[in-house]
């Protein structure tokens, strides 16, 4: 990690409301080139809205974000084109249901990137084989298991050769003998040199595989520091009592 | 009982209407031909309307759907084809049905289309959106095959009552299958004519009702 280099991402004073609710209250983050940054933090302290308002899923209430030196938020600026830079993969999947495999990656490949058919599937398929999912083009979302549909939903992501990925807990909704398979292609992404912005409880993974963890709680950063830090030697005491709470 | 057959099941007066009947199917089956399509594709404009950003937009949608759903169908005919002319626009009969129609069933298949799209999780938009495509990219090609499929069911229920509806087509004087039906009815001074137009439309629908049921099931399970 070297801090020479520009932050892919680089969020300033970001806040988001949802009428009366504030749900973050001013974050403030980067995340460098290559790095993995993970967030925690209990439901409800913003870190799912925090990472949709990175590609404007969600639209900020106010502060800035920038990704690869592009400002998010400028008029000017065509946030589809920007979105296939930043790939994003959902709790639930989010897979389409009515095509393959090989058509879930190949649609944005062809309606976004102005590919051929011919070779958006090829494209595609290279991304399917760098989830290990090569074999699997051909079957439909509801014939793969939770494990293999995300790593559809990863490959589809991946396929736009995005600058950064934003996982939104990219594990909870999947069975425990599945999770491993999904946290594989991760660690290989990160391997591969992905700058990655993760949401997840995945402690192990975070342990060894982030370079940052923060802690967040009611839209603020509480806490931000090596996974050593955050998980053995918490400073604030709402960490603490958050790492006692999710090590249980 | 014999003076009931005759008058219902004449087979003799039945056979002597039939090509007249047919002929009445055929302007039917033209009407389906302008009608469906029409509803089908006002009802998708009108869903869209009614899921538009602004407001106001869908607001006028929405009073729109609800006055044309609850205007009688035949009422609005009616004013169709014999108001408009005091408003200087004079339309044949196929004009005047196509126009009632129209308004008519976009309001229908407006709200089934506006059901199947809102049946879509949000993730889906989410999804798509992520990847970059527009949003109506995400709605053409990720969210509206899903609806549809959805509400499949539902759409072909409506297409069967539209089909039963084209028989509001003979009170503008157009030749359409219950019209020939009933002239024929006028000139035996005999009711069987109707039942056989009934026959032709249970033998036309049927197949059509017993496939939403069997796709209804494989939707349930």
């Amino acid at each position: 990690m070297t801090s020479n280099r520009p932050p892919i991402l680089e969020v300033r004073g970001l806040r988001k409301s949802f009428g009366h609710l504030e749900v973050l209250r001013g974050i403030d983050l980067e995340v460098l080139p290559q790095e993995l940054v993970f967030i925690i933090g209990p439901s409800g302290s913003g870190k799912s809205t925090l990472l949709r308002c990175c590609n404007r899923l969600e639209e900020p209430t106010g502060g800035s974000i920038s990704i690869d030196g592009v400002d998010l938020m400028a008029r000017s600026t065509d946030i589809n084109a920007m979105r296939r830079r930043i790939g994003m993969v959902f709790q639930s999947f989010n897979l389409y249901p009515h095509m393959s495999a090989l058509g879930n990656v190949a649609l944005a490949l062809r309606r976004v990137l102005g590919r051929k058919r011919t070779e958006a599937e090829a494209l595609a398929l290279a991304a399917l084989a760098r989830v290990g999912l090569a074999e699997k083009a051909n079957a439909y979302p509801a014939e793969l298991s939770g494990g293999q549909q995300q790593r559809v939903a990863i490959a589809r992501a991946l396929a736009l050769g995005p600058k950064i990925m934003l996982f939104d807990e990219p594990t909870s909704a999947l069975d425990p003998e599945l999770v491993g398979s999904v946290l594989k292609v991760m660690r290989e992404l990160k391997a591969g040199g992905m700058t990655m912005l993760v949401v997840s409880h995945e402690m192990r993974f975070a342990r060894d595989a982030a370079d940052r963890v923060i802690f967040m709680d009611h839209g603020l950063i509480v806490e931000e520091g090596t996974p050593e830090q955050i998980f053995s030697g918490p400073r604030e005491v709402r960490t603490q009592a958050f790492i006692a709470e999710i090590a249980r | 009982m014999q003076a009931l057959l005759q008058q219902f099941f004449d087979f003799a007066i039945m056979a002597r209407a039939l090509p007249l009947l047919l002929t009445g199917l055929g302007q039917t089956l033209v009407l389906c031909l302008v009608v469906i399509p029409l509803g089908l594709i006002g009802g998708l404009l009108v869903a869209l309307t009614s899921l538009a950003r602004s407001r106001a937009v869908r607001w006028s949608a929405a009073a729109a759907i609800d006055f044309f759903r609850a205007i009688p169908p035949l009422v609005l005919l009616i004013f169709v084809y014999a108001g408009l002319p005091f408003a200087g626009i004079r339309l044949s009969p196929l004009a005047a049905v196509a126009i009632a129609f129209l308004l008519n069933n976009s309001s229908y298949y407006g709200e089934i289309y506006r059901a199947g799209i809102e049946s879509v999780g949000h993730g889906q938009w989410d999804a798509a959106r992520s990847t970059g495509l527009k949003a109506r990219q995400a709605l053409i090609y990720v969210v509206l095959p899903q609806a549809v499929r959805n509400v499949l069911p539902d759409l072909i229920s409506n297409t069967v009552e539209v089909v039963k509806l084209t028989s509001l087509a003979s009170v503008v004087a157009l030749p359409e299958l219950l019209y020939s039906a009933d002239m024929a009815r006028s000139i035996t001074f005999n009711t069987s004519p109707i039942v056989l137009a009934a026959g032709i439309y249970l033998v036309m629908l049927w197949p059509i009702v017993r496939l939403v049921s069997r796709l209804e099931r494989r939707i349930a399970s």
